[in-house]
């Protein structure tokens, strides 16, 4: 396709033909995908769409990117989909080094710090990923991190992030943060509204985003384990 | 002080005979580690091992570590090499996880294993690991117990005991063994125990301090049981009859070093006589 | 960057390491004119490819996976080489189907049955399965971009594990998935939709139904795939007839309709 390197134009006038343009290798790709994130008292929930996608064609519909790293944390990825893999498994690998060094589980803050050290490693050739990280402190409350793709970490409760992060945080800011929001009661949120508030959100997202749809899978954290749930959404 | 020979100065010294000595005598590092014991059925493999404290103030030593998920290995011999051989096995299971998203076959494990610890006896600055290995493992094939010696050699084991006074444990097992491929995981672990208690003397016993069970198997990771389950193990044998145990003089003792060999003339080592004549003058005064 | 005094391609290797070659002045180490490449080449590393494969499709049906791949390698739009088959048999239980350049499918084919070759000198009874084969391409072919250096290749793995089928595929940057229905290059565009309306219609084809489709949707991507030919392979894989490569298989073809357009121009 891209076999005719163009040669540098000597006297001739210099007209911009549509030619064979040489293909240049980028060893990013955008492969989209939308996470959130919200914490409680005693639970978090994570939920990540499951369209893969890149330009205007979709790879898979049912893509599960939220990640299992210990009993108490999971990890949601969105952005290039072959840094993500390759994060996601380095991660587990260290998951198991740290219980075969300390005998125990990672905890979540751990893991936190952990994931912005090994982004931050790349500083230079960076995981062009979008990480979010749920899970349960050491007082069994919820936690969520947001990353930077370079490593910088925020502990935050809830969180928006991936294709559609822009569309969504300012949403969150005001369902769950309630911000700007006048004359209300600022009750911590429960599990049932954050659920709800989850799939409105990606039912939104849906709308108006191409890199988000075809469904979400949800993972909801609490002390007794992890629970699972699923979501349609449009596939168009 | 006396040498035990002339041929054992190095590990690539071989003897006239044939013998590797220095690997021989390797291999004794593992009778001086207290017992472990492994075996399986048709769908686990269990180890247990015997967890002595060097003295009154310190803890019992760890003997059975975990390696992946489907891989578990009792120790007997040095700790210190037993956990280098441990991360190497961690590092291998990691690392084929990492490249092929599945668990590394536990037989292609052990011939790494024993090709990494074989180059310790081929070479004048190095020295055999001084560790024996039960390896207790799940694959695609099943369950499997393997044995590793200093000496670099692996066996594929139905049931196998090492370590201090394991004769008595094999003497056990060697007695049961056709019962062990029928039964169900909760007999084998007490066959397992059984067998451990054989190895005790007279004035001990088993408790969950100095008792670690580690089990693996179909649709169970590798996992070493608690002090409850233990102790519920425990519990069950307590009952049985005490032990076909052979009074200590009974059985063919393996807990000591190599005795020298019988004087035998022609079972010694030839005497090279240049070579020796002023060793065994030295020899004589020292 | 390069070693400094390495021999290039057109000089003599050094008479010993980091010493002086044949015809070639002696370099102290560590000086301005030693670390100075005057007359290296470089490393060459892929940026374009060269003489390519189309589209690779591969669809589950009841009892397994087919893929196929057509035998042009073209080279830019030249039709350079006409009879290449760019479908392979992994093992008894995996087929492997390669678009892009050809040049390094032939290079990762020979990688991958080098690891063939090494697992039967194992002889331990354990064969590769489609999955660890899928997650070891992904790892070498993200490995290979990371370095800038990759493999211009998507790779359709289709195969059997724990007696269920498998399909999944892996791009030049080490995008890996894994879907009942896959197809690389313009496949992604022409073939999908026909093959997902038929697979969502029914996922439990028979093999004669799922071969009728894809024959279907490979003189689909003739019609409209300018870099296609009308010949293809087939990789066939399933629990109880194993593995089977066919072909190559003839397209029919019919372009009267052309003649419309042709008649009025004469």
């Amino acid at each position: 396709m891209a076999l005719v390197d163009r040669e540098p134009s000597r006297y001739l006038p210099d007209y911009d033909v549509q030619a064979p343009k040489q293909l240049h290798f980028s060893p990013y790709a955008d492969n989209g995908g939308s996470v959130v994130a919200i914490a409680g008292d005693d639970f978090s929930i994570i939920a990540a769409d499951t369209r893969l996608s890149a330009g205007f064609s979709i790879y898979t519909r049912k893509q599960e990117k939220l990640f299992t790293l210990s009993s108490n944390t999971v990890l949601g990825c969105s952005g290039c989909w072959c840094d993500t893999l390759t994060l996601t498994r380095v991660m587990a690998a260290r998951m198991q080094m740290y219980e075969h060094e300390h005998h125990k589980t990672m905890a979540t803050p751990a893991a936190a710090q952990m994931l912005s050290t090994m982004l931050y490693y790349k500083r230079f050739f960076p995981y062009y990923v979008s990480n979010i990280l749920a899970g349960l402190d050491s007082e069994g409350k919820g936690v969520i991190y947001r990353y930077d793709p370079v490593g910088h970490c925020e502990k935050n409760y809830y969180v928006a992030g991936g294709s559609s992060g822009a569309l969504l945080q300012p949403l969150l800011d005001n369902q769950v943060g309630y911000l700007n929001q006048e004359n209300v009661e600022k009750v911590p949120i429960t599990k049932e509204k954050a659920l709800a508030i989850i799939k409105d959100v990606f039912t939104s997202a849906a709308e108006r985003d191409i890199y988000t749809g075809d469904g979400i899978f949800i993972k909801i954290i609490t002390k007794d384990g992890i629970a699972t749930d699923f979501f349609e959404l449009r596939r168009d | 002080m006396q040498f035990r020979n002339q041929y054992d100065s190095d590990v690539t010294v071989w003897s006239p005979q044939g013998r590797l000595h220095q690997v021989e005598y390797a291999m004794e590092a593992v009778k001086l580690g207290s017992a472990t014991v492994g075996l399986k059925n048709k769908t686990h493999a269990v180890i247990v091992a015997l967890k002595r404290a060097t003295s009154e103030l310190s803890s019992h030593q760890k003997k059975i570590f975990p390696i992946d998920k489907h891989i578990g290995i009792a120790m007997s011999g040095l700790t210190a090499d037993a956990r280098m051989l441990s991360r190497y096995m961690r590092t291998e299971c990691l690392n084929y996880k990492y490249s092929h998203d599945n668990t590394l076959p536990v037989s292609r494990l052990i011939t790494n294993l024993g090709n990494k610890m074989q180059t310790c006896t081929q070479r004048y600055d190095r020295r055999p690991y001084g560790v024996g290995l039960l390896v207790a493992g799940y694959d695609d094939q099943g369950p499997h117990i393997y044995q590793t010696c200093p000496s670099a050699n692996y066996f594929d084991c139905k049931a196998m005991a090492i370590g201090a006074r394991s004769q008595s444990a094999r003497t056990y097992l060697e007695k049961h063994l056709n019962e062990f491929m029928s039964c169900e995981v909760e007999d084998l672990i007490k066959h397992g125990l059984r067998s451990l208690r054989d190895t005790l003397p007279n004035e001990a016993d088993l408790s969950t301090k100095n008792v670690s069970i580690g089990v693996v198997g179909k649709g169970t990771d590798f996992k070493i049981l608690d002090e409850a389950e233990t102790q519920r193990y425990l519990s069950e044998i307590e009952g049985d009859d005490k032990r076909t145990r052979p009074s200590d003089g009974d059985a063919p003792s393996d807990d000591r070093p190599p005795q020298d060999p019988p004087a035998d003339p022609l079972a010694q080592d030839p005497q090279v006589a240049v070579a020796t004549e002023e060793r065994s003058a030295a020899m004589d005064t020292e | 960057m390069s070693m400094p005094n390495k021999a290039d391609c057109f000089s003599s290797l050094p008479f010993w390491q980091n010493g002086p070659a044949p015809g070639a002045f002696y370099n102290f180490p560590g000086t301005a004119a030693s670390s100075s490449n005057y007359n290296d080449c470089g490393i060459q590393r892929t940026q374009t490819p060269m003489v390519t494969g189309s589209s690779v499709i591969g669809i589950q049906y009841k009892d397994g996976i087919i893929i196929a791949a057509d035998v042009l390698a073209s080279y830019g739009s030249l039709a350079r080489f006409r009879n290449c088959e760019r479908v392979m048999k992994v093992n008894d239980n995996i087929i492997l189907g390669a678009g892009g350049d050809y040049a390094d499918y032939q290079y990762l084919r020979s990688l991958i049955e080098q690891k063939i070759i090494d697992e039967k000198c194992l002889d331990d009874g354990f064969t590769l399965k489609p999955k660890s084969l899928h997650c070891w391409l992904t790892r070498v072919m993200y490995n290979k971009r990371s370095n800038f250096n990759p493999l211009w290749n998507n790779f359709i793995i289709g195969g059997i594990e724990d007696g269920k089928p498998f399909l999944g595929t892996v791009d030049k940057l080490g995008t890996a998935f894994s879907d009942p229905v896959i197809a690389t290059g313009y496949g992604a565009y022409l073939a999908t939709p026909i093959l997902t309306k038929a697979y969502d219609a029914n996922s439990q084809m028979t093999e004669e139904e799922a071969t009728n489709l894809i024959y279907k949707v490979m003189q689909v991507l003739f019609y409209r795939d300018a870099r296609s030919f009308p010949k293809y392979h087939l990789g066939v894989i399933s629990k109880e007839k194993g593995v089977e490569i066919r072909g190559p298989i003839e397209i029919e073809h019919n372009w009267e309709v052309s003649t419309m357009g042709r008649n009025q121009l004469r």
